[in-house]
């Protein structure tokens, strides 16, 4: 890929967007519904994020009984990786910042 | 019911043994539902979520650059049901085929049913005009659940 030079422009940040906000790293939620099979929840947490089947039930159990569960975290970019493969899945998953 | 319709073989594919009827169903089902996806029907909701739950423009965003490729992943399953609805044998990759289409009916069905997590333990009522689509919605359920216990003894 090649480079543009171009002149320097001047970029307002927002009020908030200091260096503390950038060390803190974003999560993945996955929410519970009733349409996803709970084995189907284990399966697709496995094969996206490696978890052992006992890491990927345990989330999926989260899930399941407490509405929700972060299954993974880290900068935005990588966050929002995540949640789309979620949602190629067909499960219901967002991002925010922690 | 009780019966497994989908087993892994010796050579890392796997065996679909379905009846005639059930098999021509699952080969009409994705052109039928390739036509709703199409378009912006309610019940597709579920099927292109939000990431962003408090930022709409985040939210906007996200879609506009992800929207895309997700439909092109649910259709692309969809192709691969309808292309080895009778195939006896399923490489991984079509049983993933599988498995995402499978996925995506469910959600949208589920969605229009208005779905609980008690709608198993619930007997059909034959007079409920939503019968048909929920013994449907019962019988993708049930397909999947086979698809998943056998890609899950390959992880």
């Amino acid at each position: 890929m090649s480079q543009t030079i171009e002149a320097p422009v001047e970029v307002r940040l927002p009020d908030e967007d200091n260096e503390h906000d950038h060390d803190r790293p974003w999560i993945v939620i996955v929410w519970n519904d009733p349409i996803n099979l709970m084995s189907y929840v284990t399966f697709v947490l496995r094969k996206l994020f490696g978890f052992s089947e006992e890491e990927a039930t345990k989330l999926m159990l989260q899930v399941h009984n407490d509405g929700k569960a972060v299954v993974s975290s880290g900068e935005k970019e990588k966050a929002e990786f995540d949640v789309a493969r979620l949602h190629a899945h067909g499960l219901w998953a967002t991002l925010r910042q922690d | 019911m009780a019966k497994r319709s989908i087993k892994r073989d010796r050579k890392g594919g796997y065996t679909l043994q379905l009846p005639a009827d059930e098999r021509e169903l699952l080969r009409s089902l994705p052109a039928q539902f390739r036509a709703v996806l199409q378009t912006d029907d309610p019940g597709l909701r579920r099927l292109f979520p939000p990431a962003y739950t408090d930022d709409d423009d985040a939210n906007d965003e996200f879609q506009r650059l992800m929207r895309e490729e997700l439909l092109e992943g649910k259709l692309a399953a969809l192709e691969i049901v309808e292309q080895t609805a009778g195939a006896e044998h399923l490489t991984a990759e079509q049983l993933e085929g599988w498995l995402g289409a499978l996925e995506s009916l469910r959600l949208f069905l589920g969605t229009q049913l208005d779905v609980s997590e008690e709608l198993y333990a619930v007997e059909l009522d034959p007079d409920d005009p939503s019968a048909p689509a929920l013994a449907l919605y019962g019988y993708l359920s049930w397909l999947q659940e086979q698809a998943v216990e056998a890609l899950s003894s390959s992880l």
